[in-house]
């Protein structure tokens, strides 16, 4: 029942369409055991699509997946025994306690009896709720809720872990907390699929991003090899009077080149192209959210 | 009429639940290891016994382990709607009513309530849970969601959490037995069989409740159900007076409803006039039930993963 070594997650022409709306359009995903790939999209791209696809919830319309070597759809359900979902929308039953949710969820898991405990004890150790085992879930804070909403997916140690934007509205603090904690999968060998649009911390925890948008994968490789082939090495940021950005806006259009909104300023991506013609400017290292925005043509976080 | 219990049935939805408040939250401020080092073997993963297949046992008894911690929180306030009404029922009828009508056929009248208000208190403790537990956790606690991201069929979740309400209304269907035996009721032994007959009723009528919450647009919808559904239902199911006295067309009708079978088949099991067409009475019943519960599971299961 392993997918050995080889890929976790394979993802063939995958087309998902509720009535006239095609919310994914023709996706083709791989992602190899113990890899952390990060699906990077703006709103509305297709991300939690995708991963419900991956959960048997929604069926494809048209396409293969594999998990873990499982067919799905006919084998769904042994491909979500050794997987753990951290879902984008909070689902935890608010009058339980983090003790009584954790222990639910190993029963669902088919963790065996005699480990079940130790498994809860595991699971609250790695969300930082010992001290709070016993307080009911609408008594605890959004962080921590988030926090046993990852260790309720982690209590039987699956291979392979989705995180549907595990992060999202959370402050910085609680937010480093839960990077810590998908990092520690990582180290582990879990294979993780993460998706976000918080452009740091794709950066920040996966080998592998794609960037989804409108329903497909339009670009993949490291952070560095995205950067490197769709912002080029360095960035000018041209500040100064709306006019002034207007007007070079327009001439940046004109000779080409390729160039986006920044804040109060206008950066021109693979300005190391550029030589004797380049703009005045302050010169920065390109990165990650100048690739994004060139391809979405989407800001985001 | 029995608003269930549980959590969420006539409170908010969830989904506009105010967003905690994150500062000061001590656990935040202390730092804890890696999460990648914590201590015990790593990747358990299944275990090889666990097997993979329809309606496993395993699943059911998970996804009700949920539903019995949930009762341990709610029992008081679920036992509470659950038994009350139907004895009131069986008070007003049976000593209201019964200083009026003495006797049905020679049944005392407060033997002849006591034994079909069982039906009702099976109806009320299965067909409305059935209703809004199953909205409620569907589609504002989002509950089903959570467990169907686990290895649970949606088959398995509505047989599981139908059948836990099936056996609890099996239970509160004895109430008005026991009260009954306050006012001149007779203990008999077979009664011990009407916690069965109240399961399978109540299997069937969880099933009713679930099929009309896959339907259901709004929570609201259900007062159409109540009202023109279940309400005339209970009333015309022998319960209160024999079906026999209803106009012709209406007494057919009422030989359809599965609840008259229920009363039937419970009275005469409670007052020893136990005779073959009972075993009728109980393939009705059964028939019922699993008819329900196939066209339970078949379209909440369709509604569940689109
Ligand atoms: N059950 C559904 N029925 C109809 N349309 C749907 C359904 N689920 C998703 N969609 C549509 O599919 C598209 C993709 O949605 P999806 O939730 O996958 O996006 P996303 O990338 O996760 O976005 P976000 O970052 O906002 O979470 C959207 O247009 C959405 O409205
Ligand atoms: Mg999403």
């Amino acid at each position: 029942m392993t997918g050995g070594p080889g890929n976790a997650i394979e993802l063939r022409g995958i087309v998902k369409r509720f009535g006239s709306l095609t919310a994914v359009a023709g996706l083709d995903l791989s992602v190899p055991s113990g890899v952390c790939l990060g699906l990077l999209g703006p709103n509305g791209a297709g991300k939690s699509t995708t991963m419900r696809m991956l959960t048997g919830q929604t069926l494809a319309t048209e396409g293969s997946i594999t998990l873990l070597g499982h067919a799905l759809p006919a084998q769904s359900k042994q491909a979500r025994m050794a997987m753990g979902v951290v879902p984008q929308l909070d689902n935890l039953d608010v009058e339980l306690t983090c003790r009584q949710i954790l222990s639910i969820f190993a029963r669902l898991y088919r963790v065996p009896r005699s480990e079940r405990e130790a498994a809860v004890t595991r699971a609250l150790g790695i969300a930082n709720l010992g001290a709070r085992a016993d307080t009911v879930v609408r008594d605890l804070s959004g962080g921590m809720r988030r926090r046993l909403l990852v260790a309720r997916a982690l209590i039987h140690r699956p291979r392979l872990v989705l995180l549907d934007e595990p992060t999202v509205g959370l402050d910085p603090q609680v937010r480093q907390e839960l990077w810590t904690l998908i990092a520690g999968l990582r180290a582990d060998g879990v294979t993780v699929l993460m998706s976000t649009h918080y452009i740091e911390e794709a950066e920040r925890l996966a080998d592998t991003v794609a960037v989804m948008s409108a329903g497909q994968i339009i670009a993949q490789g490291t952070p560095a090899e995205l950067v490197r082939a769709h912002a080029g090495r360095e960035v000018i940021e041209v500040y100064g009077p709306p006019a002034e950005l207007t007007a070079l806006t327009a001439e940046a259009s004109r000779r080409g080149w390729s160039h986006r909104r920044s804040g109060p300023a206008l950066a021109i991506l693979n300005a190391e192209r550029l030589d004797g013609d380049a703009p005045a400017g302050v010169r920065r290292p390109a990165n990650l959210e100048d690739a994004f925005v060139a391809l979405t043509g989407e800001e985001i976080e | 009429m029995n608003l269930e219990t549980d959590p969420a049935a006539g409170t908010p939805p969830p989904g506009d639940r105010p967003p905690t408040p994150e500062g000061g939250d001590p656990d935040t401020l202390t730092r804890r290891p890696p999460a990648g080092h914590l201590p015990g073997p790593t990747h358990a993963a299944v275990p090889a016994t666990v097997r993979v297949g329809r309606l496993e046992p395993a699943a059911i008894s998970a996804v009700m382990a949920r539903d019995i911690v949930m009762f341990k929180r709610y029992w008081r306030a679920t036992t509470f709607s659950s038994v009350v009404q139907p004895v009131i029922y069986l008070l007003a009828f049976g000593l209201g009513f019964g200083s009026l009508v003495h006797h049905v056929g020679h049944f005392r009248y407060v033997q002849y309530v006591a034994t079909g208000v069982v039906a009702t208190a099976v109806l009320f403790s299965s067909a409305f849970p059935g209703m809004f537990n199953t909205f409620v956790r569907w589609r504002f606690q989002r509950t089903y969601d959570a467990l169907l991201a686990a290895p649970i069929d949606a088959e398995e979740l509505v047989t599981a959490e139908t059948l836990w309400i099936a056996i609890r209304s099996g239970v509160y269907g004895v109430a008005p037995l026991v009260v009954g035996f306050f006012w001149g009721l007779t203990p008999e032994p077979a009664m011990l069989l009407v916690p069965f007959i109240g399961l399978i009723t109540g299997f069937g009528f969880a099933n009713f409740g679930v099929l009309i919450a896959a339907f259901a647009k709004t929570i609201d919808n259900f007062n159409y159900v109540t009202s023109a559904v279940l309400t005339p239902m209970f009333l015309v199911a022998g319960t209160f007076f024999p079906i026999t006295q209803l106009p012709g067309a209406l007494r057919t009708i009422a030989q359809f409803n599965p609840l008259y079978h229920c009363v039937a088949l419970v009275r005469d099991l409670s007052l020893e006039t136990f005779h073959l067409s009972d075993l009728l009475h109980l393939g009705v019943l059964v028939i019922f039930a699993l008819l329900l519960w196939r066209l339970a599971t078949t379209q909440m299961q369709r509604r569940l993963i689109d």
